[in-house]
């Protein structure tokens, strides 16, 4: 079974939680994980019969990829706290909580998946918390926020954020990247993973790639996405390229031959090797397995 | 606990594998009723109406008539939309 903390979340697809036919089709994309909304993506009158959708699908379904459910505010609408109670005692790895703003968000969460954990006899950190910024309130605790135990993601929820600031989204993303840099920096000193907002143009592919590009650079583990054509542009650009995994599969054999020989300083293709060296070679190789990359070849040839 | 349905309810969509299940209330004694009209009655109306029976008794009904227009939907979409149109009867 995939570490929840550190397993590969290159694209979460959104699905929308009221329609049967897009819940069936859901797994074939070969999206790292699902995202089945129950939040924004259903009108107020149907959020019940979404979440028993949703419920029933993921009791009776087997799914690949990681399954999240977005509920609904638990604080700020009256739907939250009903649809945690129809979809936990379901198994979904992961809640996503939209328009997080406050550490008491999660507690509140939390408590009631520790509930129906223990109800199930299930082992604690069976079911996850993502949590989402999508305020400039939360964004102003998102340090707090990353630090809480059951927490093991974070992402950037653009529409509502740009909304909030009064502007517009622009190709640059020059409206995000303050957002996106605070984010990432509490993710990683709460060493927890970060995921990227939405691309919403479905057509323009060429600005998709580009963002996709940028936030991969900034450091981002993954990109939330809308249509299953955006996945396969998303881990194209998250793959490894030859040079990367070549020197990658070197580091790691340096690393374990040290520890081996009881090595001191490593070095590799003349440059010093220590620990996040290490830690970001492991990544790549991660990547490149998930890629569908023949790793054990590679490392024969080298 | 026996649970008894205070209004007829409706629950799904008309599209591709979904299906609309209607309920209503029945007099006591009468049993769970279903109309099933499915492009694959003759394939699968049996297990279709089984599964909609077995899955009101679970929730506690025992006197509904069920009306559905199934349109290709799998067996956990009829149950979820058959548990969502009982909870949705339940209130007044």
């Amino acid at each position: 079974m995939n570490d929840p903390k550190t397993r590969l979340r290159r694209t979460m697809m959104f699905v929308p939680g009221n329609s049967p036919k897009m819940i069936n089709s859901a797994d074939i994309y070969g999206a790292d994980s699902l995202m089945f909304d129950v939040e924004d993506a259903i009108a107020i009158t149907e959020k019940d019969t979404a979440r028993h959708l949703v419920a029933n699908a993921l009791k009776t379904l087997k799914f690949h990829s990681e399954t999240v459910v977005r509920i609904n505010h638990p604080t700020q609408t009256p739907f939250g706290m009903d649809d945690l109670k129809v979809i936990l005692p379901s198994k979904p790895d992961m809640i996503r909580l939209p328009k997080v703003e406050d550490v008491s968000e999660v507690q509140l969460i939390t408590d009631e998946i520790e509930k129906v954990e223990k109800e199930n006899g299930w082992p604690e950190g069976t079911i996850n918390i993502i949590g989402a910024i999508e305020s400039v309130k939360g964004l102003y605790n998102v340090r707090e926020i990353c630090q809480q135990p059951r927490l093991i993601a974070i992402a950037l929820g653009a529409e509502d954020f740009i909304a909030n600031l009064k502007t517009q989204r622009t190709k640059t993303g020059i409206e995000l990247y303050y957002a996106r840099s605070q984010i990432l920096m509490a993710a990683r000193d709460a060493e927890i993973q970060c995921m990227d907002t939405v691309f919403s143009d479905v057509k323009d592919m060429e600005g998709f790639e580009r963002e996709v590009t940028n936030s991969r650079d900034m450091g981002f583990d993954g990109k939330s996405v809308i249509h299953p054509k955006q996945i396969t542009a998303v881990h194209r650009i998250y793959t490894p390229n030859d040079k990367q995994l070549t020197h990658a599969l070197k580091v790691l054999a340096a690393f374990e031959d040290s520890l081996k020989n009881h090595k001191g300083v490593l070095a590799v293709d003349g440059k010093m090797i220590d620990g996040p060296i290490v830690v970001r070679a492991q990544r790549i190789v991660d990547q490149a397995k998930a890629a569908g990359i023949d790793v054990e070849k590679k490392r024969e040839e080298i | 606990m026996t649970k008894i349905l205070a209004k007829s309810a409706k629950a799904g969509f008309e599209e591709k594998n979904d299906l609309v299940v209607e309920v209503s209330p029945l007099q006591n004694g009468s049993g769970v009723v279903i109309d099933l009209q499915s492009p694959v009655k003759n394939q699968y109306g049996r297990h279709i109406e089984a599964l909609i029976k077995d899955t009101v008794t679970a929730e506690g009904f025992f006197d509904v008539q069920v009306n559905v227009l199934d349109k290709g939907a799998w067996d956990y979409t009829i149950k979820a939309r058959t548990i969502a149109a009982l909870e949705r009867g339940m209130k007044q």
